[in-house]
C-alpha cells in the first residue's frame, strides 16, 4: 500500500499529540493537581490514530475509561479534554465527567464511560440508528481485553450480526485487565476468535504498527459500511499503569508487571517504530520530525495552561444538567 | 382532530394508539424489545405496528436484555426517540447498567452536551401463580435514581397521554404499566395529546382523609373510596400518575385540608415509595397531621406462587378500607 506523505505526517503528528498530552498529565497526577482517575493511553496511540484516520467526521465512536487517544484522534479539541481532566468548567463535559467522560458530539465522539463493556451496547444502538436512518455512518466501539469477560459483548455481537449493523468491534488487547494478566482472566488468549461463531469477519492486527492498523482498519471500515459488523483485535501494551502513571493505585510506583516485559514493549513503542520507518525510508528528515514534535509540545503546553487557568464549576451550578429542559 | 369526544378505548389499545400516532408523526420514533411480534408477550399494545412501520423500526429481539436496552439507549444518544419494552418487568434487572449507569447519568456527566430520549416501557404482570420472578414491583428502585423520570398511569386516558409525553421527553423515562389494567376501558381522545409528567390528579374530592395511589392500586383505591363514601367517610383520592418527579404540592395541599394521610402502593413496604410520600408530608405539613400516616403495601417478602398465599399477599380495597378506619 502506498501512503501519501501528507497522510504519514498526519498519523505521526496525531500519535505525538496523544503521547505528549498523556505524558504531560503524569506530574499533575503525582502532585495531586489532577485528582480524577486517569487511565493513560501511552503505548496504544497507533490504534486510535490508525482507526480514526479512516473515519468520516460524521461517523461515531464510543470509548471507555482509557479514551484520551480516541477523543483526540477523532478530532476532539485538546484544550477541552485537558480542562475536563482538571474538572474545569471549560472542559468538554463542563467538569461533570472528568477523564472518564469525554464527549464531542459534533465530531462524532458520542461518549466514553468506565463501566467495562458498558458502551458496547450503546455503540450497537447508534449503529442501529444508522441502519434505520440509512445514513451510511459507521460506529466504532473501542474496548479492552477485560471487556471480553462481560456478557453484553456476546449479546451485542449476536445482535449486530443478526441485523447486519454497521459497527466495528475494536478490541485493544493490552494483555492486562487492570492488574491481571490475560492468562488469568481467559481460558484462551485468542480474542480474535470470539466473533467467529457469530459469522462476523475478524482481523488480528499489530496494534503498535500504525500503518498496519491504518490499512486493516480501512478495509474493515469499508466492509462494515457496506456489509455489517467487523471485529478487530489489536495487540498492544500500555506503557503506563492501569490507572495513573505506574500502577493500579494512583500515585504509587509499584507496577506489578515484570520489568523485562515492560522493556520488551518499550522497544516496540509505536512512535519510535514509526519515526524509524519515516527516517529509514527517507520520507522525512530528522529536523522535520523534530519540528513537528516542537509544534506538538507547544500545543500541549498551551492546553495545560488553558486548563490550569480555567475555573472549576461554581457551587451554584451543582444541580445543573440532571435533566435536559 | 377528534370527531368523537366520548370514544372508549381499553388501556392496552390506548398504548397502541399512542405509539402508532407518534410513529406516524415522527420518523425518529422506534420500538424495540422482546415480544413486540407476539400478543402473548405484549397483549394488543403492539397491534399492527410491524404492518404499518416495518421490522426496521419495530424490532423483535433475542433474549438479550442488557444489549437490547443498551441499544435503545445508544440509538437515543444518536438521535432516535427509542422505546424499549420489557414485557415482564423482572427481566429488566439484566439491564440496570444501560438504564442506571448510562442513561440516567448521561446528560449530567456530559455537562448537558448529550441527552437520551429513551422510554423504558416495563410491564408488571402479577398473580396467576407466577411466583417471585414474574411478579415484581420495582418502581421504587427506579424512582430512587437521579436522572430518571418514572410514570405509572392507571387509566386509558393517562396511558396514552403519559406515553406520548414520555416519548417526546428529551430525557430517559421509565413507563411502568400493569397488565391488570389492560382491559379497563376509558374515554380517550383520538388526537395526539400529552398528560404532563409530574402532575397528579384528584380523582375524588373529600375532607376526612387523603388517599394517595398510582397505577393498579389507584383502581383498588377508587373502590375503597366509593365504599367509604357510602359509610359517610369522605376520602380525597389522589392518583399521582408520575412518581418521579411527583406532585408534592397536590399532596401537601390535600393533607393540609384533611389532616390525615394514607398511601396505597403496589410495592414492598420497607424503603418503598410510600415511605417517601409520608416523609415528605412530615417535612412539609407535620403540624397539619391529626393522626399517624399509614401505608398499604406488599409485605416484605417475595411473591408466592400458590393462589392461597397470593390472596393474602396482594392488598385490595378491603385492606385500604380497614387501614383508613384505623385512623379516621
Amino acid at each position: 500500500m502506498n501512503f501519501s506523505k501528507e497522510l504519514l505526517e498526519k498519523l505521526y503528528r496525531m500519535m505525538l499529540r496523544i503521547r505528549h498530552c498523556e505524558e504531560s498529565i503524569v506530574e499533575p497526577i503525582l502532585d495531586g493537581s489532577v485528582r480524577c482517575p486517569v487511565h493513560l493511553y501511552s503505548g496504544q496511540e497507533a490504534i486510535a490514530t490508525g482507526v480514526c484516520a479512516n473515519l468520516e467526521k460524521s461517523d461515531y465512536i464510543f470509548g471507555n475509561h482509557r479514551s484520551h487517544g480516541h477523543y483526540l484522534a477523532k478530532g476532539g479539541d485538546m484544550n477541552s479534554m485537558v480542562a475536563e481532566i482538571y474538572c474545569k468548567s471549560s472542559g468538554c463535559s463542563r467538569g461533570r465527567g472528568g477523564s472518564m467522560h469525554l464527549i464531542d458530539v459534533e465530531n462524532g465522539i458520542m461518549g466514553v464511560a468506565p463501566i467495562v463493556a458498558g458502551t458496547i451496547s450503546l455503540a450497537l444502538g447508534a449503529a442501529l440508528a444508522s441502519k434505520i436512518r440509512k445514513d451510511n455512518r459507521v460506529t466504532v466501539s473501542f474496548f479492552g481485553d477485560g471487556a471480553t469477560g462481560e456478557g453484553v459483548l456476546y449479546e451485542s455481537l449476536n445482535f449486530a450480526s443478526l441485523k447486519k449493523l454497521p459497527i466495528i468491534f475494536a478490541c485493544e488487547n493490552n494483555y492486562y485487565s487492570t492488574h491481571l494478566h490475560i492468562s488469568e482472566i481467559r481460558s484462551n488468549n485468542n480474542i480474535s476468535d470470539i466473533a467467529k461463531p457469530f459469522d462476523i469477519p475478524t482481523f488480528k492486527v499489530d496494534g503498535n504498527n500504525v500503518l498496519e492498523v491504518y490499512e486493516i482498519a480501512g478495509k474493515a471500515i469499508d466492509l462494515c459500511r457496506n456489509k455489517g459488523p467487523v471485529f478487530i483485535e489489536f495487540l498492544t501494551y500500555r506503557l503506563r499503569g492501569h490507572v495513573g502513571p505506574d500502577d493500579n493505585i494512583q500515585g504509587t510506583h509499584t507496577d506489578i508487571r515484570p520489568k523485562e516485559e515492560i522493556e520488551h514493549w518499550r522497544k516496540k513503542d509505536p512512535i519510535l517504530h514509526f519515526s524509524s520507518y519515516l527516517l529509514d525510508n527517507r520520507i522525512f528528515f530528522k529536523e522535520q520530525l523534530e519540528e513537528i514534535e516542537k509544534q506538538v509540545a507547544e500545543e500541549v503546553i498551551n492546553a495545560k495552561a488553558f486548563a490550569i487557568k480555567s475555573e472549576k464549576p461554581p457551587k451554584e451550578e451543582l444541580e445543573y444538567y440532571v435533566f435536559k429542559q | 382532530m377528534s370527531s368523537n369526544n366520548n370514544r372508549e378505548l381499553s388501556f392496552s389499545l390506548a398504548i397502541n394508539e399512542a405509539i402508532t400516532q407518534l410513529m406516524s408523526a415522527d420518523a425518529s420514533v422506534m420500538l424495540i424489545g422482546q415480544g413486540v411480534k407476539s400478543p402473548w408477550y405484549v397483549g394488543n399494545t403492539c397491534k399492527d405496528l410491524i404492518k404499518k412501520f416495518g421490522e426496521e423500526r419495530v424490532i423483535d429481539t433475542p433474549v438479550s436484555e442488557n444489549a437490547i436496552t443498551g441499544a435503545a439507549v445508544g440509538a437515543a444518544i444518536a438521535g432516535m426517540k427509542a422505546i424499549v419494552v420489557h414485557p415482564r418487568v423482572d427481566f429488566v434487572l439484566y439491564a440496570f447498567d444501560p438504564i442506571i449507569n448510562q442513561a440516567a447519568n448521561w446528560h449530567y456527566m456530559s455537562g448537558g452536551k448529550s441527552n437520551v430520549p429513551v422510554v423504558f416501557w416495563l410491564i408488571v404482570n402479577r398473580r396467576g401463580e407466577q411466583a417471585a420472578q414474574h411478579s415484581q414491583a420495582l418502581h421504587s428502585v427506579f424512582a430512587h435514581i437521579p436522572g430518571l423520570k418514572v410514570v405509572m398511569p392507571s387509566t386509558s386516558y393517562d396511558a396514552k397521554g403519559l406515553l406520548i409525553a414520555s416519548i417526546n421527553d428529551p430525557n430517559p423515562v421509565v413507563f411502568i404499566d400493569d397488565r391488570w389494567l389492560y382491559n379497563q376501558k376509558g374515554i380517550v381522545p383520538e388526537e395526539i395529546y400529552e398528560v404532563p409528567i409530574g402532575n397528579g390528579i384528584i380523582r375524588n374530592e373529600g375532607k376526612d382523609i387523603t388517599l394517595v395511589s398510582y397505577s393498579y392500586m389507584a383502581v383498588e383505591s377508587a373502590k375503597a373510596t366509593e365504599k367509604l363514601n357510602k359509610e359517610g367517610i369522605s376520602v380525597e383520592l389522589i392518583d399521582l400518575r408520575t412518581i418521579k418527579p411527583y406532585d408534592e404540592e397536590l399532596i401537601i395541599n390535600s393533607v393540609k385540608k384533611t389532616g390525615k394521610l394514607i398511601v396505597a402502593d403496589g410495592s414492598w413496604k420497607t424503603n418503598g415509595f410510600a415511605a417517601e410520600i409520608i416523609a415528605k408530608v412530615t417535612e412539609e405539613a407535620f403540624h397539619f397531621l391529626k393522626a399517624p400516616a399509614k401505608r398499604v403495601c406488599l409485605p416484605d417478602l417475595p411473591a408466592p406462587a400458590s393462589s392461597s398465599l397470593e390472596i393474602v399477599y396482594y392488598p385490595t380495597w378491603k385492606n385500604i378500607v380497614s387501614t383508613i378506619k384505623e385512623i379516621i
